[in-house]
């Protein structure tokens, strides 16, 4: 008898263990629910309002700095090696760099890129780096407005207050591979956020966001298979895997953009689906054009751990959680200057790590690692300029 | 219809919920009881606002006809008719005639001084029912979470409500729900096909015992479950199928917003290792 209640006790408690350990795991109502179809297609998001207000809250637009009026020249008259911002007078030039440094070495500042002794010297590849952002926002801007709209971007959409933006990828091959039968895993089955924990190729930017990307499009176009479509299954878990990480970044589910009953069909898909492929060639542009092309700059310590690639982006690297980035605050607006950035003609950077390498040496304090540098130079915050 | 010689036995008076011996009585074959008129009257009227809905629609092709829940943007509340109004009634016509269903199977029961297995085996359907289209749109908080009223609407339904948590089967009470599902079958298989090999020997011979039933899986497996045990297997194999199945859905939406399988991170996050 006692035995019974002792086993019935102890399966109680397992019982109430195990509930617990799910329960916790879960979420609890109310949630916030859209509806993006027609009623009853199951066409809708639903949100948990008190994740979203911790998203909002760390997605914060920061406040706009004063605006300025044009004076003291143009500035690249008065500074020397000013190539992308010369057309700036001086006031606004100096009011762009210390926006600069808000938003992505507020704590390092402006020693982050400009050598102290000599701001105007690129012998430092952050700064070399900067410029050719510079020109990348004033592309997105000018070119990509089928993506970002009138809201546009600035260096804070990705770097929000960070040297190097939280969300940026590079070529994964996942972690060492057992060899044989075991060696197919075909980057599958690891938990990775960048496919939403699913079991599907954790890598899915290599094949898409590069040059010569593999075409996203797995559905065929037959009922009956003909030997026509040469997709196959792996070629499907990788465009699952993409989907998952546009998930992700933006904070959706597979329906705010697709109606499932047809992924492929354009008219039975919300609008956001267009506003979505506009994205994908973005992302290809950027990496191809802008990020890439970068790689001889950068030092060691910052390519990739398994191809020596330079850091790319993604959706996430902008979205960063959110269905639009910023929830749609647009910063541009508030700062005219980035609309005058030139670009370059020739855009391929001119100095290369090789040589930025050498000035590392000389006792002057300009090191090729930026952390070291600062912390021999106190006393330099955001207002350093 | 005639009667079996021996029905009329078993045709006895009382064991009513409702209405006494007013509606205690047969048609044919078939008991009435209030419940019987209920589920009658439930069935009737919303077949009628189905087909009234259809009429109002595009089409008549049966696969395509699609009776819509409201907007979400209605609530809890009602909606216009031909807004969602007419997947309000019939939502609610078809929870009277199920439970009035139950409720007749549970009269049944009671003449016969059986238990009320089947009744409440049936409620279990029911729940999966009401969790759909009841429990899970109040957790929501609008009816338009319910499920429509259509062959081929319903499943257009289910996969973009599956794709709202990415990938539906890292739902763990999916998992745990179609394992029942393949398990009640495995078993119902087993199970059918044992008695039709028993029931059915060689011509000439006679038909074999459940001892016979019981060696054959004894010696298969090393264990035979019995004859009364299969069936109570079989009942909560198939229960916990459908039971746990309205779980999956409920949980989907009122207590988790994310993909499913992001969920499974509590095993990452366990303190053991991370």
């Amino acid at each position: 008898m006692s035995n019974h209640m002792s086993k019935r006790l102890l399966g109680a408690a397992a019982a109430i263990a195990g509930t617990t350990l799910l329960l916790a795991a879960c979420e609890f109502p109310s949630m916030e629910t859209e509806q993006v179809g027609y009623r009853g297609t199951g066409m809708e998001e639903v949100k948990n309002p008190r994740r979203e207000a911790e998203k909002r809250d760390r997605l914060q637009a920061p406040e706009p700095l004063p605006p300025t009026q044009p004076g003291g020249g143009r500035a690249g008259d008065v500074y020397e090696n000013v190539q992308v911002v010369g057309d700036l007078s001086i006031t606004e030039f100096n009011r762009l760099m210390t926006a600069m440094t808000e938003w992505v070495s507020p704590e390092q500042g402006c020693n982050y890129c400009h050598i102290p002794d000599n701001l105007a010297s690129d012998d430092i590849y952050t700064k070399v780096v900067s410029r050719r952002m510079m020109e990348m926002t004033k592309h997105i801007n000018d070119n990509w407005s089928d993506h970002v709209g009138d809201t546009g971007v600035t260096c804070y959409t990705c770097h929000a207050g960070q040297p190097v933006p939280e969300y940026v990828w590079f070529k994964d091959d996942g972690p060492p591979q057992a060899g044989g039968m075991a060696a197919s895993r075909a980057g599958q089955n690891i938990a990775s956020a960048s496919v939403g924990y699913s079991s599907l190729p954790r890598d899915p930017f290599s094949a898409f966001f590069v040059d010569e990307p593999e075409s996203i499009r797995v559905i065929p176009t037959t009922a009956l298979p003909d030997g026509t479509n040469p997709r196959n299954i792996m070629d499907t878990e990788k465009t699952y895997g993409l989907m998952m990480h546009f998930s992700e970044s933006l904070g959706v589910n597979c329906t705010y953009c697709h109606n499932s009953r047809s992924f492929v069909a354009w008219e039975s898909s919300p609008p956001t689906r267009e506003n979505a492929w506009h994205g994908i060639q973005m992302v290809r542009d950027l990496n191809v054009d802008y990020l890439v092309p970068l790689e001889p700059v950068y030092p060691e310590s910052q390519l990739g751990p398994h191809h020596r690639d330079a850091p790319k982006t993604n959706c996430q690297t902008c979205h960063q959680g959110a269905n639009q980035p910023l929830y749609g605050v647009s910063m541009l607006a508030d700062y005219p200057e980035l609309d005058r950035i030139r670009i370059r003609d020739n855009g391929v950077p001119d100095v290369t790590r090789d040589e930025l390498e050498a000035p590392a040496a000389e006792p002057d304090g300009a090191g090729e690692d930026p952390e070291q540098m600062f912390d021999e130079l106190p006393g330099e915050g955001p207002d350093g300029n | 219809m005639s009667m079996l010689s021996f029905e009329r036995k078993y045709r006895v008076r009382g064991g009513t919920l409702v209405g006494g011996d007013l509606f205690d009585f047969w048609v044919g074959p078939f008991y009435v009881g209030f419940f019987g008129i209920l589920t009658i009257f439930f069935s009737v009227v919303g077949t009628l606002l189905l087909a009234y809905g259809a009429s109002l629609g595009p089409t008549w092709n049966l696969w395509q006809i699609n009776i819509a829940p409201p907007d979400l943007e209605y609530g809890l509340g009602f909606a216009p008719l031909t807004e969602g109004g007419i997947w309000q009634l019939v939502t609610i016509c078809a929870l009277g005639a199920f439970i009035s269903w139950a409720l007749r199977q549970a009269e049944i029961a009671r003449k016969l001084g059986m238990g009320y297995h089947i009744p409440i085996a049936f409620s279990v359907a029911i729940f999966a029912y009401f969790s759909l289209v009841v429990i899970r749109p109040v957790l929501l908080g609008a009816w338009g979470h319910g499920f429509p009223y259509g062959i081929l609407s319903h499943l257009d339904w289910v996969s973009n409500v599956g794709y709202q948590y990415l990938h539906f089967h890292y739902n763990p009470a999916h998992m745990i729900a179609v394992s029942f599902f393949f398990a009640t079958t495995f078993a119902l298989s087993l199970h059918g096909s044992l008695i039709l090999s028993a029931t059915n020997p060689k011509k000439g011979e006679a038909v074999k015992s459940p001892e016979h039933e019981d060696t054959f899986f004894r010696d298969t497996i090393g264990y035979s479950i019995g004859t009364l045990g299969i069936h109570r297997l079989g009942l909560f194999l198939a229960l916990n199928a459908g039971f746990w199945s309205a779980v999956c859905i409920i949980i989907s939406g009122p207590f988790w917003t994310r993909g499913w399988p992001e969920w499974w991170n509590w095993w990452l996050e366990l303190p053991i290792w991370a």
